[in-house]
C-alpha cells in the first residue's frame, strides 16, 4: 500500500478551544490509485490533505500514524518532514495561481528549489522541457516572470513543479475550483497523465465537485463533519452508495437535461454540526432519516465488501 | 517603463510648478502689502524706511503688473538668480546656499543610507528572532516617536555637555580655517558625529519597524507557504521574503523625504550646524525673505530630484515595473 | 467584527492598547489638571534665573527665571489642542478625499490621486515655513489648520485603499440599486464599516500633528502667543540651556512628546491586533 493512515486526529487550536476538524481517519490509498476526497465545505477534507504534508499551527496533531511506502511520516515534526516533502509527498495547493514568487523568473525559482535538494538544474532540464511540452507550455516560460503568464498557465507551472521529482503521493487541493469547465477538463486530464506516465504514483484529489471525480477518480472517500463516511470504487459510490449521507449527496446531483419543473433539485435539509464541541457519535445523526439510538455511539469505518468501507450502524 | 517614468516626471514637474507658484503667491496674498509689513517690522525712522521701502518694491518688482512679476520670477529662477540676501547683504542668495549645501549632504547622505540599510537588516532579523523582536521593536518605536530636535538635545547634553566627548555646535572649531588636512578632517568629523547620530537613530527606528512588518507579511504570503510545503529551507524563503520586502521600503524612502528634511532642519538648528536648516533659522530671525525663498526652492528641487532618482532605482530593481506591468 | 463588548474586552486585554492608553491618559490628566497647580503664569518672570528643580519650582526655572513647571503643563495643553485639531482636520480631509477617490474610481480617482501625490511629495516643512514666515500673527488655530491641510495625504491613501475593498461588497451594490446618493452611500454605508480603520487613522494623524507642531515651534514658526513644548525647547537652545547644563528645561518637553507619540503608535499597533483577529497572538 502506498499510503496508510491510521486513526488520524487533527484539531484546530482556537481561543475558544479545539475544533475537531478530522476525527479518527483510517484509510489507505494504493499504488497508482487516484482517490477523490469529497465532501461539503468545512467537512475537513482540506485539513486532512494538508496535515499529511504541512501540519502548521493552528492545526494541532492529536494522534494517529501515517505510513508512506512502508515508512512512517513524522507529520508532527516540521523539520523532519522536510526530507519527505517534494521528493516523496507533494502538493498542488488551492492558491496555485499565486504560489510563485512574483519577482523571480520561473526557471530561476525552479533552480533555487532544486539546489536546496542538492539537484543540479542542468541535469533535470531535459526532463523539465519534456514535461513543459506535455502540459503544452512553451520553453520560454522558464525565462518569464509569473505575472507575465495567465492564471491557467501559472497553475500548470505549479502542477509541473510539484510533480517534478516524481513523488509517491500527490495531494491536489481543490485545483479545479476556480476554473471554467474546459480548463477543468485540461487539468483533470493532466492529473491522469501524470499517473499514467509514472510521474506520480498515488493521488489524493480533494474537491467538492462530484462530477469531476466521476471522470478521473478510481475511488472516492466521502467525508462529513470531520468523520469518514464512506470509501468505495467510483462506480460503487455513484451506483450503489451505502452511507445515508452519500446516498443523499448522489441523489442531490443535478442530472443533465433535467428541468426544475419536472424534477426538482433535492437538497439535504439541515446543516453540519459545529465542530467546536461536536455531538457524540455519528455526526450525521441530526440530518439522517435512518438515525436510531445506536447512532449515539460513533460507528466504526468497516469494510463491508472488498474495497468498500462504510461508517454506519445500519450497514454493518 | 517609459510610460511609468514619464508619468512620474510629469507629476514632479507639476509639483515644482505648483510649489514655485505658491512661493511667489504667498507674500502677495498676505493681508496688506508685503513691503509695508516688512518695513513696519523693522521699526526704522521715516526717511530710512522710505529708502528701504523703495528698495523692496524694486526687489519684489511690485511696480510691475502681476503677470510680468510672475514671468520675471520664473526667468530669474531658471537663470539661477535667487535674489540678494538681506541678512548677509550683499551676498547673492544662491552663493549663501551653495556654501551650506556641502554640510547638508555630509549630514544627510550617510544618515539616510546607513539608517536605511541597517534598519532593514535589523528589522529583517527581528522578524525571525524572537528575543531580538522583543528588545529591538519597543526601542524602535521609541526612537521613531522621538522628535529629531529632542534626540539632538539629549545627545548634546549627555554626550556633549555632561560627558564632554563631543562638541555641541558648529561644523568645525572656531580656531581652524577650512583647509585640506588631517587635522581639519578630524575636527570636522568630531563636530559631525552628534548631528549625524541624532538623525541616524530616529530614522533607523522607522526603517526597522517597517521592514519587520513587511518581512512578516511576505513570510505569510502564498508563495512562502508553497515553498515551505515543498520542503524548502527557511534560508531560501527568507531570502525571497527579504528581496520582496525591500521594494516597498524603497518607495517608502521617497515618501519619507519630507519628514527627513524637517528632521534635518531641526537637527541643524539644535547643533548650529551650518547647513540649509540653520540658514532657515537665521532667515526667519532676520526676516531675510529672499534667503527663505531660496532655501525653500532649494529644498523643493532637492526633494523632487531625490524622488526621481529613487524612482529610477525602483524601476531597475522591480521586474514588474520594468516590464510595463504595475505603475503607481 | 464581533460584538461591541467583545471588541472592547479584547481591546483592554491587549497589553499594547492598555499601556498606550494609560500613558496617554496620564498626560491628558496632567494637561487638564496640571495648570491648576501652577502658581505662576508660564511666561512671567518670577523666580531666580537658571535654578534647578526645588520645592518652590518643581521643574526649576529658565534663564530668565520663568517657572518651567508652569510652562510645561500649559505647553502640554497647547500640544494636545494642536494634536486634536490638526489631527482632526487632517483625518477629515483625508477621509473625504479617500472615500471619494476610492468610491468613484475612474477619472475622479486619477485626478485626486495626482493631487494627493503632489501634496505628499511636497516637503511639508518647507511649505509651512514660507506660509508661516509671512504671517505676522499666528495662533493655535492657524497652526492646526496648516498641519491638517498638509498631513491629510497619508490618511487619504489608507482610506482610499480600504474603500476600494469595501466598494465591491454586496451591501454597497444594494444601496446603489435602491437609489441612494453617492455621498449618502459613502458616509452611511461604507464609512461605518471601517470605523476601526478611521479610528486608527485618527490616532496616527494625532501623533503626526504633535510631532510637526513641535518641529514648527522649535524653529520659531509656531503660535506667536502662549507657550508650547516645542517653543520651550526653542527657547532653551536660544538661551544657552545647553552650556549651562539646564537639563530640567531641555529634557521634560521632549520626553513628554516622545512618550505621547510613542504611546499613540503602540496603541495603534495594539488596535490593529484587536481589529484584525489574525494578528492576535494565541
Amino acid at each position: 500500500m502506498a499510503l496508510r493512515v491510521e486513526n488520524l486526529r487533527i484539531y484546530y487550536r482556537t481561543l475558544r478551544g479545539y475544533v475537531h476538524a478530522v476525527e479518527g481517519a483510517t484509510f489507505s490509498v494504493g499504488d497508482g490509485e487516484i482517490m477523490g476526497l469529497a465532501g461539503e465545505s468545512g467537512c475537513g477534507k482540506t485539513t486532512l490533505g494538508h496535515s499529511l504534508i504541512y501540519l502548521k499551527p493552528p492545526m494541532a496533531y492529536i494522534e494517529g500514524r501515517v505510513f508512506l511506502d512502508g515508512r512512517e511520516l513524522p507529520i508532527w515534526d516540521m523539520d523532519r518532514m522536510n526530507e519527505f516533502r517534494f521528493r516523496h509527498i507533494s502538493i498542488i495547493p488551492q492558491y496555485a495561481m499565486n504560489a510563485l514568487n512574483p519577482t523571480r523568473r520561473i526557471g530561476s525559482l525552479i533552480a533555487d528549489l532544486l539546489a536546496t535538494r542538492g539537484i543540479d538544474f542542468r541535469q533535470i532540464l531535459p526532463e523539465l522541457q519534456r514535461r513543459l511540452d506535455l502540459v503544452q507550455l512553451s520553453q520560454e516560460v522558464l525565462k518569464r516572470y509569473p505575472f507575465e503568464l495567465s492564471g491557467g498557465m501559472r497553475q500548470r507551472v505549479v502542477m509541473l513543479i510539484s510533480t517534478l521529482l516524481n513523488p509517491s503521493l500527490l495531494i491536489a487541493d481543490e485545483i479545479t475550483s476556480a476554473l471554467d469547465v474546459s480548463t477543468q477538463r485540461a487539468v483533470c486530464e493532466m492529473i491522469v497523465e501524470f499517473r499514467n506516465r509514472g510521474f506520480v504514483r498515488s493521488t489524493i484529489f480533494i474537491t467538492h465537485d462530484m462530477s469531476i471525480l466521476y471522470q478521473i477518480a478510481d475511488t472516492i472517500l466521502v467525508m462529513y463533519a470531520g468523520q469518514l463516511a464512506e470509501k468505495a470504487p467510483v462506480e460503487t459510490i455513484f451506483r450503489s452508495p451505502r452511507h445515508p449521507y452519500t446516498r443523499m449527496l448522489i441523489a442531490s446531483l443535478p442530472r443533465v437535461g433535467a428541468r426544475q419543473r419536472v424534477e426538482r433539485l433535492k437538497g439535504i435539509p439541515g446543516s453540519p454540526p459545529p465542530l467546536l464541541d461536536p455531538p457524540p457519535g455519528c455526526r450525521f445523526r441530526d440530518r439522517c432519516p435512518l438515525a436510531f439510538e445506536r447512532c449515539q455511539e460513533p460507528p466504526p469505518f468497516v469494510e463491508v465488501e472488498p474495497g468498500h468501507f462504510v461508517a454506519c450502524w445500519r450497514e454493518i | 517603463m517609459i510610460w511609468y517614468l514619464g508619468r512620474k516626471l510629469f507629476i514632479y514637474l507639476l509639483t515644482f510648478f505648483f510649489a514655485v507658484t505658491i512661493d511667489w503667491l504667498i507674500p502677495r496674498l498676505m493681508p496688506g502689502n508685503p513691503v509695508d509689513i516688512m518695513v513696519s517690522r523693522m521699526a526704522l525712522r521715516a526717511d530710512a524706511a522710505e529708502v528701504v521701502r523703495s528698495y523692496y518694491i524694486q526687489a519684489f518688482q511690485l511696480d510691475l503688473p502681476l503677470w510680468r512679476q510672475y514671468l520675471n520670477f520664473w526667468i530669474a529662477l531658471l537663470r539661477g538668480d535667487l535674489g540678494v540676501s538681506i541678512w548677509l547683504f550683499p551676498q547673492p542668495v544662491i552663493s549663501v546656499i551653495a556654501r551650506a549645501v556641502p554640510y547638508d549632504l555630509l549630514l544627510l547622505l550617510p544618515a539616510i543610507l546607513l539608517s536605511w540599510v541597517l534598519g532593514n537588516q535589523v528589522g529583517a532579523m527581528a522578524a525571525r528572532v524572537r528575543w531580538l523582536d522583543n528588545t529591538v521593536l519597543p526601542l524602535a518605536y521609541i526612537l521613531t516617536a522621538t522628535p529629531y530636535m529632542w534626540l539632538a538635545l539629549l545627545l548634546a547634553w549627555s554626550l556633549g555637555q555632561v560627558a564632554g566627548l563631543f562638541p555641541i555646535s558648529g561644523a568645525y572649531s572656531y580656531n581652524i580655517r577650512p583647509h585640506l588636512s588631517w587635522v581639519f578632517i578630524r575636527d570636522l568629523l568630531w563636530h559631525w558625529t552628534l548631528p549625524f547620530l541624532s538623525l541616524f537613530l530616529v530614522m533607523f527606528g522607522g526603517w526597522a519597524i517597517g521592514m519587520r512588518n513587511m518581512i512578516i507579511y511576505e513570510l505569510e504570503a502564498d508563495y512562502s507557504r508553497y515553498l515551505s510545503a515543498l520542503g524548502a529551507p527557511q534560508r531560501l524563503i527568507r531570502r525571497y521574503a527579504f528581496r520582496n520586502a525591500v521594494l516597498p521600503q524603497i518607495t517608502g524612502l521617497a515618501l519619507q523625504l519630507g519628514a527627513i528634511v524637517a528632521g534635518a532642519v531641526a537637527t541643524e538648528i539644535a547643533f548650529a550646524y551650518p547647513g540649509t536648516g540653520y540658514l532657515i533659522l537665521q532667515a526667519v530671525l532676520n526676516q531675510d525673505y529672499f534667503l527663505l525663498q531660496g532655501c525653500f526652492l532649494f529644498i523643493i528641487t532637492g526633494v523632487l530630484a531625490a524622488n526621481l532618482i529613487i524612482d529610477i532605482v525602483y524601476i531597475l530593481v522591480d521586474p514588474r515595473t520594468r516590464l510595463g506591468m504595475v505603475g503607481e | 467584527m464581533g460584538s461591541r463588548s467583545e471588541l472592547l474586552y479584547f481591546a483592554w486585554l491587549n497589553t499594547k492598547v492598555r499601556v498606550g492608553a494609560l500613558i496617554l491618559a496620564l498626560f491628558v490628566i496632567l494637561a487638564i489638571v496640571g495648570p491648576l497647580f501652577a502658581r505662576h503664569d508660564p511666561n512671567a518672570y518670577v523666580g531666580p534665573p537658571a535654578h534647578p528643580p526645588s520645592s518652590e519650582y518643581w521643574l526649576g526655572t529658565t534663564t530668565f527665571g520663568q517657572d518651567v513647571y508652569s510652562q510645561f503643563v500649559h505647553g502640554l495643553r497647547a500640544t494636545f489642542i494642536v494634536g486634536l485639531l490638526g489631527g482632526g482636520i487632517g483625518t477629515l480631509l483625508g477621509v473625504c478625499i479617500g472615500l471619494l477617490a476610492g468610491y468613484r474610481g475612474g477619472m475622479v480617482d486619477e485626478i485626486l490621486n495626482m493631487f494627493t501625490n503632489i501634496v505628499l511629495i511636497l516637503p511639508t516643512l518647507a511649505v509651512l515655513i514660507i506660509i508661516a514666515a509671512y504671517l505676522t500673527v499666528r495662533g493655535i488655530l492657524v497652526e492646526s489648520l496648516f498641519i491638517g491641510c498638509t498631513a491629510w495625504p497619508w490618511a487619504a491613501r489608507a482610506i482610499r485603499a480600504q474603500t476600494f475593498s469595501l466598494r465591491a461588497r454586496e451591501f454597497v451594490d444594494l444601496a446603489r440599486m435602491s437609489g441612494r446618493s453617492s455621498w449618502k452611500i459613502m458616509f452611511y454605508e461604507i464609512a461605518p464599516n471601517m470605523l476601526s480603520y478611521l479610528f486608527m487613522t485618527f490616532i496616527l494623524q494625532f501623533g503626526g500633528a504633535v510631532l510637526i507642531a513641535a518641529t514648527l515651534d522649535f524653529i520659531g514658526l509656531g503660535p506667536t502667543q502662549g507657550i508650547s513644548l516645542g517653543l520651550m525647547m526653542n527657547n532653551a537652545v536660544l538661551w544657552a540651556a545647553l552650556p549651562l547644563g539646564m537639563w530640567w528645561w531641555l529634557i521634560p518637553p521632549g520626553a513628554a512628546i516622545t512618550a505621547i507619540v510613542g504611546a499613540l503608535y503602540v496603541m495603534n499597533v495594539g488596535l490593529d491586533e484587536v481589529f484584525n483577529p489574525k494578528l492576535r497572538e494565541l
